[in-house]
């Protein structure tokens, strides 16, 4: 066996992928990322008014009445893209089970008797951008309230921006909670 | 399972078989040195490399040989990564400014992604340069898949050469595997995530000021190209700390399902080329039926765990029905876009392949559904299996079955005319028992030593659980994680580092050595006294040793893990 010439055989076809597929190659799909689909390649953000507002792929926290509000979230202090990540709480784990009795009875569901199960569990990577249709239908009222609107005409925004199941089959029928939210702002503006 | 759930799967399968067949005949003319299109372009870049690497095409390696030029590749490659690791904060591309990594830390990355285990004690966001991401991990998810294909030709190899003693040369196999198998596909399904919304860009980290005027600051990165080979050549490493569950590796459901069939697509095609390379489709079918069946009982068994849901939830009027409106089901660490059946789908092909990227967080799993990824990473992830590992792995469990089906009729086992003896059984039986060994010894250790134990985060059988899943990620170089598990201390980065470098050489140099050993028998011609190998009485003997190899050798630590948490799951306390 020559060891040496093993060494020399390795060390050039590593010098030579290292530079195919560490460099070229990432650096060709930039390039034609940048060029065909630069608004997906660049991270799908979204601007109002030449200001950055977030991501349409990246869940954001809402606090406000007068929005819909995402998911718990186990990413930093909630929603801190720095920190994607879920709970990892084990299912009999009382540290989850406590804080999901919790957000239940902090929802105040008064007249809804069941609560949707994503609106009370954290997602995986603590960004889902998307919540339920039951997890919005139960929050209409609120945001109906909170912006002095009818409830039809914020159910009829919440029916507008649904996205259904690609080609009717993949996934499932869902909200993003920035997009509708930003709707809102756009159809029924509130003075703050 | 309803209808919408059922047709998804069907999706899915049926596009993976009608992939499967054609790349099957593709990689079998790659590896047989057959013509093929895209040597037009590659052909001269390939020429020029093993001019200047001095690779001769026709000079053969025997196994000795072959695991040598494996192992010192390998090694360089490992040192190369260290090093850039190490010191990326003295290279290019790195916007936010991050520091090198602590040596414990680099050790275990880099031994992690040279095995194809791509397990992540770190998070990508924090933790990694885009240069690290791209010159480092980029490339050790190509070459740790060829690695791993060039090992399983090698094995092919052995068993249709008649007297021989050469098994191909290890960097042809593994220059082939990259430029005309990985970077190919790799190059097509990375635009298609881009489309669909996957990141690629070198931009510093955005702040977006949101609706309610709070900051949030975005991760960007050369993601997309990192992506589609993590699939591809059954990586799994995340360039972010959620994975595919992350809306920028796995934006949408059509995104998902492209990856999902990249994670298994390769292992499947693999088999199919198996049979036509060793000259009778039936024994590849034979083993794909095995698997196929394996594949499907696990999968239904995590879907229907996970579909009906956490009942301490119900208790407090949370509603767990699947619907239209509502994903339903265990919903703790699951995305909304793809609910119950594409997150259990996932869980089930990344395990029963080495995968290891996760859609959904196998933590928060329920007791029953956590324990299919587990069971399967626990049986050698020879359900289809990793691109090349999956193969070479399931055929030690064939020498197995014949050996034992040898015993009971008392004749010489024998797999495709090659005489299986004692040297073949003896090695495939270390393989085996070094799965066992790491696991079960390695991660009990972890039980008894205070430093490892501050690692466990979920008390009760959930933790335990948390440790055995940890040591058999490592062992079978899936890298998935039970992830509230803190690996990244000192004592786990190293003991972990130790595992993956056993379960990964401590099982290629055997079945190097087995197929050494193989290539130099005579091919016996079918009499009436052969076993068939591609009859259902095989396929049922095949996938029966499989189950009770995992059954027996874990049974008593799945009991005392899921199995026991399941108990109180299933009759939750009553809260006060």
């Amino acid at each position: 066996m020559n060891w040496s010439r093993h060494i020399r055989s390795s060390f050039v076809l590593l010098v030579f992928f290292s530079l195919l597929t560490g460099l070229v190659y990432p650096l060709v799909v930039y390039g034609l990322g940048q060029a065909v689909f630069s608004h997906q390649a660049d991270g799908s953000l979204i601007s109002v008014q030449g200001q950055i507002i977030g991501s349409s792929l990246i869940g954001q926290d809402f606090t406000m009445d007068i929005y819909f509000h995402p998911r718990p979230s186990y990413a930093g202090q909630g929603y801190d893209a720095r920190a994607s990540g879920g709970s990892n709480l084990g299912p009999t784990s009382t540290d989850l089970l406590d804080a999901v009795h919790k957000r239940v009875l902090a929802l105040g569901t008064s007249g809804v008797s069941f609560v949707p199960v994503d609106l009370v569990t954290s997602s995986a990577s603590g960004l889902d951008p998307d919540i339920s249709l039951a997890a919005a239908h139960i929050q209409i009222a609120r945001v109906a309230e909170a912006r002095h609107a009818s409830v039809a005409e914020v159910g009829a925004i919440v029916e507008a921006n649904v996205i259904t199941r690609t080609f009717g089959v993949l996934g499932e029928n869902r909200l993003n909670v920035l997009q509708l939210n930003q709707a809102l702002d756009q159809s029924m503006p509130v003075k703050q | 399972m309803n209808t919408h759930d059922l047709s998804q799967f069907i999706v899915f399968a049926a596009l993976v078989s009608v992939l499967a067949v054609p790349l099957g005949h593709y990689l079998m003319r790659v590896f047989t040195g057959q013509p093929i299109w895209l040597e037009r372009v590659f052909g001269p870049l390939e020429r020029l490399i093993y001019r200047l690497a001095d690779v001769k095409v026709e000079e053969e390696h025997y196994w000795l040989n072959y695991a040598a030029a494996l192992l010192i590749f390998n090694a360089l490659g490992a040192g190369l990564l260290f090093l850039l690791l190490s010191y990326q904060n003295y290279l290019p591309w790195n916007p936010q400014q991050l520091p090198g990594l602590a040596p414990d830390l680099a050790f275990n990355v880099t031994v992690s992604f040279i095995t194809n285990t791509n397990w992540q004690s770190y998070s990508g966001e924090t933790t990694l340069s885009y240069f690290s991401q791209m010159v480092g991990l980029t490339v050790q998810n190509f070459l740790s898949a060829a690695t791993g294909l060039a090992v399983a030709i090698a094995l092919i190899r052995a068993l249709t050469r008649r007297e021989q003693h050469t098994l191909g040369n290890f960097y042809v196999d593994m220059t082939r595997t990259t430029l005309y198998v990985l970077l190919p596909i790799a190059f097509v399904v990375a635009l298609v995530l881009i489309q669909q919304g996957v990141p690629e860009n070198m931009h510093a980290y955005v702040t977006a000021t949101t609706l309610e005027h709070a900051t949030q600051t975005i991760p960007e990165g050369p993601v997309a190209s990192q992506i589609a080979i993590k699939q591809i050549g059954t990586n799994g490493g995340g360039f972010f700390n959620a994975n595919s569950a992350h809306p920028y590796e796995n934006p949408t459901p059509l995104s998902n399902l492209i990856e999902m069939i990249c994670i298994v697509l390769l292992p499947a095609a693999l088999v199919i080329s198996f049979g036509k390379m060793v000259g009778d489709r039936r024994q590849g079918r034979a083993l794909m039926v095995s698997m196929t069946v394996l594949f499907l009982g696990s999968f239904l068994f995590c879907y229907l765990a996970e579909a009906h849901g956490n009942p301490a939830f119900t208790a407090f009027g949370v509603d767990q029905t699947i619907s239209k409106q509502n994903p339903g089901g265990n919903m703790e660490g699951k995305e909304v876009r793809f609910g119950i059946l594409n997150s259990t789908l996932w869980a089930t092909l990344t395990t029963a392949t080495s995968n290891g990227s996760v859609n959904a967080m196998h933590d928060s799993f329920t007791p029953l559904g956590g324990l299919v990824p587990l069971f399967n990473i626990l049986l050698g992830e020879v359900i289809y299996g990793g691109v090349g590992c999956g193969l070479y792995g399931i055929l030690i469990y064939v020498m197995i079955t014949v050996f034992i089906a040898g015993l009971m009729v008392g004749r010489t086992p024998e797999y495709l005319g090659k005489k299986i003896e004692a040297r073949e059984i003896k090695l495939a039986v270390l393989a085996m028992m070094l799965y066992p060994t790491c696991i079960l010894g390695l991660g009990v250790a972890s039980l008894l030593i205070p430093e490892a134990l501050k690692s466990i985060s979920n008390a009760g059988p959930h933790g335990l659980t948390q440790v055995i899943y940890t040591y058999a990620s490592a062992a079978g170089n899936n890298g998935s994680a039970f992830a509230g598990f803190n690996a990244n201390t000192f004592y786990q980065n190293i003991v972990i580092g130790i595992v993956i470098l056993i379960g990964r050489f401590g099982i290629i140099l055997p079945v190097l050595a087995i197929a050494g050993s193989l290539v130099t028998k005579k091919i016996t011609p079918i009499s009436n006294g052969t076993f068939p190998t591609h009859g259902p009485m095989f396929i049922i003997l095949l996938t029966s040793i499989i189950i009770l190899f995992g059954g027996l050798t874990y049974f008593p630590a799945l009991a005392l893990g899921p199995i026991a948490e399941q108990f109180s799951f299933s009759q939750p306390p009553t809260q006060p």
